[in-house]
């Protein structure tokens, strides 16, 4: 065994000191995804979206073979980082796709610096990765909390004319962004946020929640991650509650959709992607997905599917050749994809995707709930419209941030 | 019972192996996976003190862990502290807990004590992943720079597992030296005639508590390794899971033993970590060496192995330098 | 006043499912001095049962039962082949059932992908009761009752009957149970399927409000424990008690202080220790 080891780790030396870039040599993408313990079924759809891009491209990229290697973080943060050091150390990633939460990702934020590996997240949407805790190796092929909630705070105020609106969220990280930027809009055009409920995401039960919801609000913006959505809005229809419910685009995520019933018919929510987005591009991509998988791809599934046509898209830019790591990531944050399910995509200065923004509805068609496209804010920024400088002088969004009147 | 040569023997190996192991890898992740499995023992080894010479199971000591690694980088990378003093009042702090949970723990014995660590370990959970605004809620605390003790770089690998080594090498003393202690041996004592050591006039409770206190010391110690390791902590650090994995190290070395728990530490570390790169499902395998464990070989990997050699050196044909190891990777794969 | 009703109605019903769960897992402690840790993942298990059996087609009422059965088989196979080798070892025995647990939780991933599933409910229990504008699901009412059926059932069962008469014989002291010529080898066997199949029905139970997803046996087996420290080992009226006062607290806490919430569920335990080792109702210790 031990013996095993040197030896291969003497071969992986010679090959390393052998190889200025041969392009026939494959490449090798490390994959950190989640198949055990609470986050095992995003980190299920991550593996399919990743897989059917790197099948599309028949594992080939600028004419460079793919070998990708995936690991399991188990969601723990501490797994996630001997597994990124397994994936550079000993297995030679040289280009890192995941991993799928954003404690993940923050826990390992110290090594990509380190060892200035280019990473692409397919998921984690912690706005300060491409704010104000920027890493000059990171690249998001995914929107941030805010990005996608900043529309819907406007589009509430503006186009469904509330006024009044309580908030319930996710009580952590993930969740306070959200909340927070679509409070911060919401209230600049004149709606107010009367009322915030934090629910742990171990959330038992949200009957205690659902019935603090003051009665006389215009609506309820509800803000949920993982499978927290299902048991909110299934609850809030046994609770007889009435008040129409915003979503995030988490809630209510295709990937837990196909689990609900008619209690999430009617939830208006934002995102950067909805399955039922009525392009070629995204036409073809969900019936692939639906023709291998079964069900529409949400959240994880696309995220993955696009940082891996953002690792083909830089690869055609420097043709295939990562030898040069700073003109590979040069390449990274110059992606450019016109078509793609998202919408036409590219990249601001920070490393974060320009995105296509939807304002969604369900409604069941073809025999299955869909977010049905209502409205498009094309090409939005993580910024909004605040610019990056006046946005990055104030604190990131938490829970008790409170807009500045 | 136990052969003194052989365990030496087998100890100064172990030693020797450990000393030159960064020199037979060349990859720096089996030197920091050696890093965690040291780390790792040292909890491991803090737990054997009560549930092997005390008889008392614990499900909540990844409290001593967590707290202490909050804490130290709390201290020093919000508060102001310098790595010294973080760590001095981290360590300080983890055995003041350690003791108010050994008086209320101690309240009961046997299940009763486990079922009460175990909820105060829940609560422990509960603060770490509610209080965000002190512990950074899910995200967890991070952005602690390595201290350098005397100058010595451990950003290096190779440096930082031979810093973890010399603590591994001092609780591996110390938990000796206190097995051979009044207070060690009055310990094991009350683990085995518990009414006795009462009529014999020893204040039992005491005894108890003292120990507990002594192992929440050393969880404190790993805790502190473990933050300066991860250079971060996250509420998984507290959890119900890594009591459980800490537990599985105890009971899988082999409990009452020094090597046991070194040994289980190195099963659950490279199971988790390396192994799990091969096998998908590698906490049903997890699941399954536990169970096979307590039924088949309950005195653990150590003195199981110690049972195995014993019955082939009685056998006339015989490699008597079949190690410790090998039967370990056995069980493993 | 009507956040005190709703509330109020709220933790009852909370505290009707983990009446549900612990009072298996307390049966259990009480016979046969075994921590059963795998109680949790029973329960978790039993709704993926019972939530297959559902989409096959099965209605909710014989799913709750597939769900119990499954499970009752489950742990009776676990109590003859693998607990019953460790009697006389407590430790040993609260060692397995946790290594079991982890083998279940695995599996559960395994086979049902991890994705959330809620349970769907029956249709004539969907929807709210409402009495001028207080509005309370009729599901909840209804676990409510089966905890109370629940609750006299087992009372009736223990007080009562002849297996109930064993029971506590065997609780009260083992040797003499034995000497008795009480087969305390098929009743182990029997109480432990019950245990189980409670833990696994009332998973099936608990779905269409806490529906099922990788890590709800974290989730609830701590609860459990609390509810039986509080109540008292063994004793069906502690866990009773143990589960409504724990629900209480789980209601009121989240809306009072919500973000003391989780640790006020322990705090009631902690303070039970400190004055009565024994918990409520418990005759002896631990």
């Amino acid at each position: 065994m031990l013996c095993f080891r040197i030896l291969l780790s003497t071969t992986v030396l010679a090959t390393l000191a052998l190889a200025p870039a041969q392009a026939a040599e494959p490449l090798k993408v490390g994959f950190m995804t989640v198949r055990s313990g609470a986050l095992a079924a995003g980190g299920r759809q991550m593996e399919e979206g990743l897989k059917l891009c790197m099948d599309e491209h028949h594992g080939e990229m600028a004419g460079r073979k793919i070998d990708l290697i995936t690991a399991d973080t188990a969601g723990q943060p501490a797994v996630a980082k001997t597994k990124v050091q397994e994936l550079v150390e000993r297995d030679g990633a040289q280009v890192l796709i995941g991993p799928l939460a954003a404690f993940e990702a923050l826990a390992i934020d110290d090594y990509i610096r380190q060892t200035k590996t280019p990473i692409i997240s397919p998921s984690a949407a912690a706005e300060d990765l491409t704010q104000r805790k920027l890493n000059p190796w990171f690249v998001r092929a995914v929107g941030t909390s805010a990005q996608a909630h900043h529309p819907l705070g406007e589009y509430a105020a503006k186009d469904l004319h509330y006024k009044k609106i309580a908030i319930i969220a996710d009580d952590f990280a993930f969740g306070h962004e959200i909340a927070a930027s679509f409070q911060r809009t919401f209230e600049e055009n004149g709606g107010k946020i009367v009322q915030k409920l934090w629910s742990p995401l171990n959330t038992a039960e949200y009957g205690t929640y659902i019935t603090q919801i003051d009665p006389d609000v215009d609506a309820v913006f509800a803000a949920f991650a993982g499978g927290n959505g299902i048991k909110f809005l299934s609850e809030y229809k046994n609770y007889g509650m009435q008040k129409p419910v915003l979503g995030a685009m988490t809630t209510v995520d295709e990937g837990i959709l196909k689990r609900m019933g008619s209690e999430a018919v009617g939830v208006i929510s934002s995102g950067w992607y909805s399955a039922a987005i009525d392009t070629p591009a995204n036409k073809k991509f969900v019936e692939a997905v639906r023709k291998a998988y079964g069900a529409d791809p949400g959240y994880y599934t696309v995220g993955a599917y696009m940082a891996c046509q953002f690792l083909n898209n830089a690869l055609e830019q420097v043709k295939g050749d990562i030898s040069n790591k700073e003109a590979f990531m040069k390449a990274l944050r110059n992606v450019n994809i016109p078509e793609s399910p998202y919408g036409p995509v590219k990249l601001d200065k920070y490393g974060q995707p320009i995105l296509d923004i939807t304002i969604r509805k369900v409604e069941k068609k073809d025999g299955r709930l869909q977010n049905v496209v209502i409205k498009t804010y094309p090409a939005v920024s993580q910024f909004w419209t605040y610019g990056a400088d006046q946005f990055l002088k104030s604190p990131v969004y938490s829970r008790d941030w409170t807009p500045a009147k | 019972m136990r052969s003194p040569v052989s365990t030496l023997s087998l100890s100064l190996i172990g030693l020797v192996a450990l000393l030159v192991m960064p020199w037979l890898v060349t990859s720096e992740y089996y030197i920091n996976i050696a890093s965690q499995i040291a780390i790792a023992a040292i909890l491991a080894l803090s737990l054997n003190l009560l549930v092997g010479w005390g008889g008392m199971i614990s499900l909540g000591h990844a409290a001593y862990l967590g707290v202490a690694a909050y804490l130290s980088i709390y201290l020093t990378t919000q508060a102001g502290f310098g790595h010294l003093t973080g760590a001095l009042i981290a360590i300080g702090a983890t055995t003041g807990l350690a003791m108010i949970f050994g008086y209320l723990a101690l309240r009961a014995s046997g299940l009763g004590f486990l079922m009460i660590t175990l909820a105060l370990g829940q609560i422990l959970w509960g603060v770490a992943y509610r209080w965000s605004s002190l512990t950074g809620g899910d995200n967890g605390l991070g952005g602690l720079k390595r201290p350098h003790p005397f100058g010595l770089n451990l950003m290096d690998p190779t440096t930082f597992y031979y810093f973890v080594l010399v603590f591994l090498g001092i609780a591996l003393l110390c938990m000796a030296r206190f097995m051979q202690s009044g207070l060690g041996q009055s310990l094991q004592g009350t683990r085995d005639q518990p009414r006795r050591m009462h009529a014999l006039g020893y204040n039992v409770w005491l005894i108890q508590w003292l120990s507990f206190v002594f192992a929440g010391f050393w969880g404190a110690v790993a805790g502190l390794l473990y933050a300066y390791y991860n250079q971060f902590v996250s509420p998984q650090a507290l959890h119900l899971t890594t009591s459980a994995e800490t537990l599985l190290m105890v009971i899988a070395g082999g409990t009452g033993t020094l090597l046991g728990p070194v040994v289980g530490a190195a099963l659950v570390v490279i199971l988790k970590n390396v192994v799990s790169a091969y096998i998908t499902r590698w906490l049903i395998l997890l699941g399954v060496i536990f169970v096979v464990i307590v039924l088949f070989m309950p005195e653990g990997l150590v003195p199981g192995a110690r049972r195995v050699l014993r019955a082939l050196k009685n056998s006339p044909h015989t490699d008597k330098d079949a190690d410790v190891s090998s039967i370990v990777r056995d069980r493993t794969q | 006043m009507n956040f005190w009703i709703i509330q109020g109605l709220n933790g009852l019903a909370f505290g009707s499912l983990l009446f549900i769960l612990a009072s298996g897992f307390s049966l259990i402690f009480g016979l046969m001095r075994i921590v059963n840790l795998s109680h949790g993942a029973y329960f978790m298990l039993g709704a993926y049962v019972g939530l297959s059996a559902i989409e096959a087609g099965v209605n909710f009422w014989i799913a709750i039962l597939i769900g119990g059965g499954a499970i009752c088989i489950l742990g009776t196979v676990i109590e003859r082949f693998i607990l019953r080798r460790l009697t006389g070892q407590p430790l040993a025995q609260v060692l397995v059932t946790l290594g079991i647990a982890f083998i279940i939780a695995d599996t559960c991933v395994w086979i049902w992908t991890g994705d959330p599933r809620p349970v769907p409910m029956p249709h004539e229990l969907a929807g709210a009761f409402r009495i001028s504008h207080l509005a309370f699901p009729i599901y909840r009412l209804f676990v409510i009752g089966v905890a109370f059926v629940l609750a006299a059932a087992l009372w009736f069962l223990l007080e009562r009957s002849r297996l109930g008469a064993m029971i506590r014989a065997g609780v009260d002291d083992l040797t003499m149970a034995r000497a008795m010529g009480i087969r305390t080898s098929l009743l182990f066997s029997v109480v432990f399927c019950l245990g189980s199949a409670l833990a696994g029905a009332g998973g099936v139970l608990a779905g269409p409000i806490l529906s099922v997803y990788p890590g709800l046996d974290t989730d609830m087996l701590p609860l459990a424990l609390v509810v039986v420290i509080l109540g008292g080992v063994g004793s069906l009226l502690g866990a009773f008690v143990g589960s409504l006062i724990i629900g209480f607290i789980y209601s009121y806490g989240q809306a009072l202080f919500p973000d003391l919430a989780y640790m006020i569920l322990f705090l009631p335990m902690v303070l039970v220790l400190t004055l009565r080792p024994t918990g409520l109702f418990g005759k002896q210790a631990f």
